[in-house]
């Protein structure tokens, strides 16, 4: 093809289906433009407009990140039955398909929202803006966002949450902070749960906790067993507090 | 597999700007990846054939530029690059740091005709 001006032939393909001479050729046509645009720009407007309204109405909201299976909804169930008559919850669902979860959660009699992401492996933050549809915001205080099982991509994602919750659960390795840093990175608290099983299983709680601390210095840490009910009360009580927090600061918004 | 959505936007813009500046033939498209973005080059790669075909970015070249990371330590304040999220101060040891760069996601200039 067009050796002698330089472009590679795989820059050519609409190129030469019109006849040209070489003079009129990209050499003097061809522009560099600059865009410097953020590519998730977009997400983060729209976690930024999800996170204005919840500081409106006083939302607090978490995001719960974790590899398949290691007990996000479990939490879920245990902490709405526990605490749904001192807090009012609602509760966004994110699985790629079925609305087991869903199901699950709405047993509790906690209001729910399933969205199903398909191929999609992690929620962004235009699926959770339009989820919020379906709640009246004016009678939540605290959201909790199930987010797909996975320990990578949801990392990258802002949904306008406070803050994101990683949960680990005692099978998986104490090591998990170290082989997803990113997704302990981005979390400001990690749950370990499943504690329950320590005594069948290898797991060196003492080594994960430093694996996180290595990674995101500060991270605060609960252990926990949603199956025995070991540590929850911690986590209710933490939760507790941020919630009030969160409901103070627009009250005394006026 | 986020670099699929990832892709997705990247085609978004480009097709955006070309159709701003009434660009007829797209060369190639220049992305600065940071390494720290969390993203894998070569699905991006491959995501972006995919992606492009029957567009106006059929047959462009999707350049990456990686850009290295670097953090300043909580405690002494140094400057220093990170390999990984693990490094540690080479001055005082310490984990504790800020990111400075490294989590960069841009969509850096584009060659047209
Ligand atoms: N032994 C024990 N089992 C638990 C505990 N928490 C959850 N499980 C079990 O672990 C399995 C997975 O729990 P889920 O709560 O469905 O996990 P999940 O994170 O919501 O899973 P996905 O939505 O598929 O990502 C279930 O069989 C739970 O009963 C625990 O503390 N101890
Ligand atoms: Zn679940
Ligand atoms: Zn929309
Ligand atoms: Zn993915
Ligand atoms: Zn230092």
């Amino acid at each position: 093809m067009c050796i002698d001006c330089g472009c590679a032939p795989t820059d050519h393909h609409h190129h030469h289906d019109a006849p040209h001479s070489h003079e009129e050729h990209t050499v003097q046509r061809r522009k560099t433009i600059s865009i410097e645009e953020d590519i998730l720009a977009k997400n983060n407007r729209l976690a930024a407009a999800n996170r204005t309204l919840f500081a409106d109405k006083g939302i607090f909201t978490l995001n719960l990140v974790s590899s398949p299976g290691s007990g996000k909804t479990s939490l879920l169930e245990m902490t709405l039955s526990a605490l749904k008559n001192e807090i009012s919850f609602a509760v966004l669902e994110g699985d790629q398909q079925t609305a087991n979860d869903a199901d699950r959660i709405a047993a509790t009699g906690v209001p729910v929202h399933q969205i199903n992401t398909g191929a999609g492996c992690h929620l962004d933050a235009h699926m959770v803006g339009h989820g919020l549809e379906h709640f009246n915001l004016d009678a939540v205080q605290m959201l909790m966002i199930e987010n797909v099982g996975n320990l990578v991509c949801p990392a990258a994602f802002d949904l306008g949450e406070d803050f994101k919750v990683s949960l680990l659960s005692v099978t998986e390795g104490e090591d998990k902070p170290l082989k997803y840093p990113q997704m302990f990175r981005a979390s400001e608290i990690m749950l370990i749960n499943k504690i329950d099983l320590l005594p069948y299983v290898r797991f060196d709680i003492a080594r994960c906790r430093e694996y996180a601390e290595r990674v995101h210095p500060g991270i605060k840490i609960f252990e926990v067993s949603c199956y025995s009910g070991e540590g929850l009360d911690e986590w209710y009580a933490w939760l507790g507090e941020q919630v009030s927090a969160k409901g103070l600061m627009v009250r005394s918004k006026g | 597999m986020h670099e699929l959505g990832i892709t997705q936007s990247i085609v978004e813009i480009a097709l955006r700007t070309a159709t701003g500046q009434a660009a007829t033939i797209i060369h190639s498209v220049t992305l600065e990846v940071g390494a720290l973005a969390g993203v894998v080059p070569d699905a991006l790669l491959f995501c972006y054939e995919a992606c492009s075909k029957e567009t106006l970015l059929e047959g462009s070249r999707l350049i990456i530029e990686e850009i290295p990371a670097r953090a300043r330590c909580r405690d002494c304040a140094t400057d220093y690059p990170l390999v990984d999220l693990l490094t540690c101060c080479p001055a005082c040891g310490s984990a504790a740091s800020d990111l400075l760069c490294g989590e960069d996601l841009r969509i850096k200039e584009m060659e047209i005709d």
